[in-house]
């Protein structure tokens, strides 16, 4: 049975990628993860560990080989493209690392772009979009373009931006790799708060400093999780 | 998807088009090029077969029209033995035989066609007398400006009566008033009863198969029965250079038959033929059909615009692979964009969505400005070259038409390609 409070569950998850036609690797080879409603994860591991395949399946982008993977009580392992691409668009927010915002759009249209995909009316969404930008410290610069923010102010605006739909979990993938450390620490802690807020968060680094800030730590090896660090209980 | 959401792909297919001005419009240019040429290729090709077809039109498509001809001098035999004398020519037998034994005859309408000089006070003019009877405007299409043509009174009581066209009248009569006045042609006194204009005056008379550039408004109309008893059968014309003369004798120079509908006009032109070979040994007359003239006209019209058409298709053409190949280039460098757009919540087909909008709109967009240069051009050709040019709404509909077919045929690829990326892979991409 499955437990309501447990947005991600994970069972004996295997992927397994085929190289030149003949070569067969296995980057994930059954690791299995539980992540509880408001929990903070962060995800550890050298490269080759399995870490970068585990993210994609985590976010729906691609589908495991064998395992089973349950997000918010529903198996995603299976689904069809466009369902999976509506299980991103309502379920999850991606932080990324190199922000990812798309050029042409400003900062209050790049905010709309998971609502427009979910065929949301975007007039009616809009106060809430502003109240986003509020949120991360923007208002002033809705009508700016990308190149026009600092990756500082760009990152923000993908944190808002991932806030848009109310997803089930945040995804951050190295959310502070292209920030100096100042403009990280901010971004970091922006993420604490909305963790704080009741946000459930995944986040994948390799930042000793980073991975310290969540509840658990999992340290993936060889496409397993390798080791659990519990840095802090949970408060739900 | 929903009319909103369209809205928001078209206006963000815009902004992105907007992002590489000068991209997009070279891409355009293609497309502007090819409606364009469409447009402005098919106005040129309708306008040069219009007065051909005018021209055909107005011999009437009921009609089927026998001309004389003089016959080929392969002898020295100058035929009916009578001397210098050239006899050849349609009969007034000919006509009464294709009235009484072809089927769907209506009308058959005799003409006597001879060249002399016109007298009124001081002013002559050379001019074309024309023997005919009074049912002439009917088929021919004349216009009785005042007074009235020639009548069957006239016809049987032989009167020296006639019609002028309006041309001829004004010169005539520069400071009178033409009607009940007499002119006098080969010493004989004519009354002017009325004045007529032939309709399309500005053609060269076309069944009269003379080229020379002389205005059709210069005719005299008189009787059939008054030219054939006034001035006889013989024409006797002073040969060039004062080296004597040459005399013809020619009953009838045309006849004009108008058949019953246009159905039977083809019917009845081989009848024709067969009906006056037996009494024409030498191949001394002709026969036009107008219907053929338009048919064959049309047919070239047809190849005409076949031909001009596929040219144009061809640099259409072009312009839709010039299309393909830049919204390629722009699916891989916006590679990055497309798998933040799936991660996001993109399906594959909003995705194909918004790069064939993009599409659309460059070749649409191309299109329209296309359709504006492709109406002005053949305006100002005609301007420049006094060609006429007609552009027809269908040759712009099928052009713009055309346009955004293309922008869909050469969008689906490349859209379909970018649908076609892996989310993974697209995001690593830089």
């Amino acid at each position: 049975m499955l437990d309501p409070n447990d947005i991600i569950k994970i069972e004996g998850i295997q992927k397994k990628y085929i190289l030149g036609g003949e070569i067969e690797v296995l980057a994930l080879r059954g690791a299995d993860v539980t992540i509880k409603k408001g929990e903070y994860v962060a995800i550890m591991g050298p490269s080759g560990s399995g870490k970068s395949t585990m993210l994609n399946i985590l976010g729906c982008l691609d589908r495991p080989t064998a395992g089973a993977y349950f997000l918010g009580g529903d198996d995603v392992a299976t689904m069809p493209d466009d369902e999976l691409s509506e299980v991103r668009g309502k379920r999850i927010g991606f932080i990324f690392q190199s922000y990812n915002l798309i050029a042409q759009l400003t900062v209050i249209e790049n905010i709309q772009v998971p609502l427009f995909y979910q065929g949301k009316d975007l007039s009616e969404t809009y106060d809430r979009c502003v109240e986003l930008a509020n949120l991360v410290g923007l208002n002033e610069r809705l009508e700016h373009r990308p190149n026009q923010l600092s990756g500082g102010q760009q990152q923000r605006v993908a944190i808002a931006r991932s806030l848009v739909n109310d997803p089930l979990m945040i995804l951050a993938d190295e959310p502070t790799g292209n920030l100096d450390s100042a403009t990280g620490l901010e971004v970091l802690d922006m993420i604490d708060r909305l963790n704080a807020d009741g946000k459930t968060i995944v986040l994948v680094t390799h930042d000793d400093y980073v991975a310290e800030r969540a509840h658990r730590v999992l340290h993936m090896k060889d496409g397993r999780i390798d080791r659990e660090v519990i840095n802090k209980p949970s408060q739900n | 998807m929903k009319a909103s959401q369209f809205i928001s792909t078209v206006k963000l297919g815009i902004k992105s088009l907007l992002l590489h001005k000068l991209r997009s419009g070279l891409t355009m240019l293609g497309i502007i090029f090819g409606v364009c040429s469409v447009i402005a290729m098919l106005a040129i090709g309708e306008g040069a077969s219009y007065e051909a077809q005018e021209a055909i039109k107005n011999l009437g498509s009921n009609n089927i029209i026998i001309r004389s001809v003089k016959p080929p001098e392969d002898t020295n035999d100058t035929g009916g033995g009578r001397g210098m004398e050239l006899d050849y020519g349609l009969t007034y037998d000919d006509g009464a035989r294709i009235y009484s034994t072809i089927p769907g005859v209506r009308r058959v309408l005799p003409m006597r066609i001879i060249r002399e000089n016109v007298r009124f006070n001081e002013n002559t003019f050379p001019c074309q007398i024309i023997g005919t009877t009074p049912v002439y405007p009917e088929i021919v299409g004349v216009d009785i400006i005042r007074g009235r043509f020639i009548c069957d009174t006239d016809e049987l009581h032989q009167q020296n009566v006639c019609a002028l066209t309006t041309g001829l009248a004004n010169r005539l009569f520069p400071y009178q008033d033409p009607l009940t006045q007499a002119i006098k042609v080969a010493g004989v006194y004519y009354r002017v009863v009325g004045l007529v204009r032939e309709k399309n005056t500005k053609e060269q008379r076309a069944q009269s198969g003379e080229m020379e550039g002389e205005p059709l408004d210069n005719n005299v109309y008189i009787p059939m029965s008054t030219s054939r008893s006034r001035m006889g059968e013989l024409i006797i014309k002073r040969l060039t250079g004062g080296m004597g003369i040459e005399a013809e004798r020619v009953e009838l120079h045309q006849i004009t038959v108008q058949m019953n509908d246009t159905d039977a006009v083809e019917v009845a032109d081989p009848q024709i033929k067969t009906l006056l070979g037996r009494f024409h040994e030498k191949n001394d007359y002709e026969t036009i059909v107008p219907l053929q003239l338009l048919r064959q006209a049309e047919e070239t019209k047809r190849i005409f615009n076949i031909v001009l058409g596929s040219i144009a298709a061809i640099s259409l053409l072009v312009g839709g692979i010039g299309i393909m190949n830049i919204m390629l280039a722009t699916v891989t460098e916006r590679t990055r964009e497309i798998g933040v757009r799936r991660a996001l919540g993109a399906k594959k087909r909003d995705i194909t969505t918004q790069f064939l909008v993009e599409t659309v709109v460059l070749s649409i967009g191309g299109g329209l400005v296309g359709v504006i240069v492709g109406v002005a051009t053949p305006f100002i050709v005609s301007h420049l070259t006094e060609m006429k040019t007609i552009v027809t709404l269908w040759s712009v509909l099928i052009a713009f038409g055309i346009s955004g077919a293309i922008g869909i045929a050469f969008g689906i690829y490349p859209a379909s390609a970018a649908a076609e990326l892996d989310p993974i892979e697209a995001l690593r991409h830089e």
